[in-house]
């Protein structure tokens, strides 16, 4: 055993969860910023009366989404879908809303950061920039050093260089880049170093921000591949959050489409790659610029993504779809699965309209 | 005769340790209408061509050779003020950041009036009419109303479009486009290559686009030219690079994109890092990198670490490699004169 953890309640979520059990299940999330300032700044004048006015910017608006243990599940869209903003609600950087996330059983959401120790040794964070994510006052070895004191502070000073020895083989880590700092090394050795933190407490489950965007082709290959490794290597789930559908269809296990808060299909990668079902993934996919030869016409969508401030009734999406009718400007469409195993949130594929 | 030729151009930049060479012996040319690529990686030197083509490299750069001959006309050296009539006016440029570009404090009509009125002896208010009519050409919904907004209340793809219109403005012959999409989502993206295209093929505007994207590339242009370390490493037509890369730079960029994969296997890597341009190896720059540096049988292939390689003809293409050159040697194919 090196786990030294205070509390018993995961080691027991630990046993139930191979009945099936998704290892992370998101339920009903939401997540609004508001946009009004503080309490004062919120107050205004109307009509003689002294009324309370607030604003919010609506980044998620009620996504349910299920992780199994092994899984590498992509979630993707475009700027301002609320991807990011999921992620760092499942890694508890910011408080939800409304609704619930459990891992491995256990409701994490509304857990005091105390309490929430021991699922942060299990949850691991890779960002996106690897300029900002390394601390430019620690060497290479405090920063990897520094999770593993913090959850495991029981550890000798031999037993944590040992893990941390071990950690920097793994991620291909040269053993005397221990004593440089961060500035000392290219945006795809930082990323590496990004990882080797992450990894270096042995978690289960890895939450990847845009972890590969900032890179270089050349680089990007060789990180993914670090991702891929590390995940038959050490029995890895990954939530993982992305822009580029090409690198989806490589790491992917299955892909949730988001557009302006919510989900809008979710499939196994293979699935959605061959028969795309929602308007919105169908335009996405058909706009990835290909090598091949001839080129491929693009699904062009009027107008643009709407402000999350004032979301539309109904579907998100039903201003900018081609098959959008009256349905669709009411009524909010549900996540429907299929035989496929894809879930799709459309009324027009719900009622056979598209295919 | 080209409208664009690039002959042995070598800018550097003085800096205190001395200079680095941040582009060396490159040579390109582009026809009245073609459309060429230029990809690279980060600090492949690309940016750097594409501003020194119009003298917009800051201190401490400067180009230490070569020329760059512009519809017969000589641009290095030229004096600021005959420049300007060609910079803007008959070669503009579209850069990466959209919000960066344009004035924050201007509405767009001023800005493209300003932009007409700094070229051109024109009214104010048929500089307006041009600008309307341009705002139309890149398709952007209620362009009157555009004409008195500010660039923040314009999204991100319609404030590049506005930036094309810019561009466009005084009908040029040529636009280099920086990145003009990389800032932006994929379906902005492809509707900006779109537009561009269909703008330079109308109008029969050259077009050098500088991305790092192979995709965008292969979609957009009919010539390419790939770069690594501030030099040319592999030329020709965008097809044929695409179908059937020689260098092995050019080979390592293609397969390590995941869409040449099956999915879930390893992707093909190039080791290590492109070298920093003031620490550059000998001989050729990517031999620390190159999978070829061995012959076949095992010897060595010394010419990659002493000597740097020059273009050598297959097909429409050129590639700057030893390895090929060799191959073809023993293929006993003629080698062609190259100097295209």
């Amino acid at each position: 055993m090196t786990d030294t953890l205070s509390s018993p309640r995961p080691e027991a979520s630990h046993s139930r969860a191979d009945n099936g059990q998704p290892l992370l299940e998101i339920r009903g999330l939401e997540k609004r910023f508001s946009l009004s300032g503080d309490f004062l700044e919120q107050l205004k004048f109307k009509g003689g009366r002294l009324v309370r006015e607030q604003e919010h910017v609506h980044a998620i608006n009620g996504v349910d989404l299920e992780i199994q243990r092994g899984e590498a599940l992509c979630v993707v869209g475009e700027s301002g879908c609320g991807k990011s903003t999921v992620a760092r609600t499942v890694m508890g950087l910011l408080h939800p809303s409304a609704g619930e996330i459990r891992y491995a059983g256990e409701r994490i959401d509304d857990l005091s950061t105390q309490a929430l120790m021991p699922y942060r040794r299990r949850m691991q964070m890779i960002f996106q920039n690897p300029y900002a994510s390394l601390n430019p006052r620690m060497t290479i070895q405090q920063t990897l050093e520094e999770p593993i004191r913090l959850h495991h502070p029981d550890w000798s000073r031999q037993r944590v260089r040992d893990q941390v020895d071990e950690v920097m083989a793994s991620v291909g880590i040269a053993a005397d880049w221990g004593k440089r700092y961060g500035h000392e090394f290219s945006g795809g050795q930082r990323q590496r170093i990004a990882i080797a933190r992450a990894l270096a407490v042995d978690p289960e489950f890895i939450v990847a921000d845009e972890p590969i965007s900032a890179l270089d082709v050349s680089i990007q290959a060789q990180v993914l591949n670090l991702l891929m490794d590390a995940r038959r290597d050490r029995n890895l789930t990954y939530l993982f959050i992305t822009h580029d559908l090409a690198v989806v269809e490589h790491f992917g296990t299955r892909v949730a489409v988001m557009y302006l808060g919510r989900v809008c299909e979710v499939a196994p990668t293979a699935t959605l790659f061959a028969t795309p079902r929602h308007p919105y993934t169908q335009a996405l996919m058909s706009a990835i610029p290909r090598l091949e030869d001839e080129r491929p016409q693009h699904i062009r969508l009027e107008g643009e993504v709407p402000t999350p401030v004032h979301l539309p009734s109904g579907c998100v999406f039903h201003a900018r779809c081609p098959h959008a009718n009256a349905r669709c400007r009411e009524e909010i469409p549900r996540l429907i699965a299929r035989d496929d195993g894809s879930q799709v949130a459309c009324h027009g594929v719900e009622e056979g309209r598209i295919d | 005769m080209s409208l664009l030729e690039v002959n042995q151009l070598d800018v550097r930049f003085a800096l205190r340790r001395g200079d680095v060479k941040a582009l060396r012996d490159v040579s390109f040319t582009l026809d009245r209408g073609e459309r060429l690529g230029i990809v690279g990686e980060s600090g492949a030197g690309k940016s750097v061509a594409a501003f020194s083509l119009l003298n917009l490299i800051a201190k401490p750069g400067y180009i230490a050779g070569g020329s760059i001959r512009f519809d017969g006309q000589e641009l290095i050296g030229m004096r600021d003020r005959h420049l300007r009539q060609i910079r803007g006016n008959r070669i503009s440029m579209i850069f990466q950041d959209p919000m960066m570009t344009l004035n924050p404090v201007l509405s767009i009509g001023e800005q493209m009036v300003e932009c007409l009125k700094a070229h051109r002896r024109i009214g104010r208010r048929e500089a307006r009419a041009i600008a309307l009519r341009k705002l139309e050409q890149v398709h952007i919904p209620s362009p009157e109303a555009r004409l008195d907004q500010y660039p923040h209340e314009l999204s991100g793809g319609m404030r590049q479009r506005v930036i094309i219109a810019i561009a466009l403005l005084l009908d040029p012959d040529i636009i280099i486009a920086d990145e003009p999409t990389t800032a932006l989502d994929v379906t902005i993206q492809a509707e900006i290559m779109d537009l561009l295209l269909e703008l330079c093929e109308k109008h029969n505007v050259g077009l050098i686009l500088i991305t790092h994207d192979l995709g965008v590339v292969s979609q957009v242009t009919q010539r390419m030219l790939v770069m690594y370390a501030g030099r040319v490493i592999e030329q020709g037509p965008t097809r044929e690079i695409i179908n059937d890369p020689q260098h092995p730079y050019t080979q390592g960029l293609m397969n390590a994109l995941p869409q040449m994969a099956t999915p879930g296997s390893r992707l093909n890597q190039i080791p290590g890092s492109m070298p920093s341009l003031d620490n550059l190896p000998s001989g050729c720059a990517f031999h620390p990198r190159c999978g070829f540096t061995q012959r076949p049988d095992g010897s060595e292939r010394t010419a990659c670490r002493s000597e740097v390689p020059g273009f050598v003809a297959s097909g429409n293409c050129q590639a700057a490699c030893h390895m090929v050159a060799e191959m073809q040697d023993q293929e006993r194919i003629p080698a062609q004169e190259t100097s295209r």
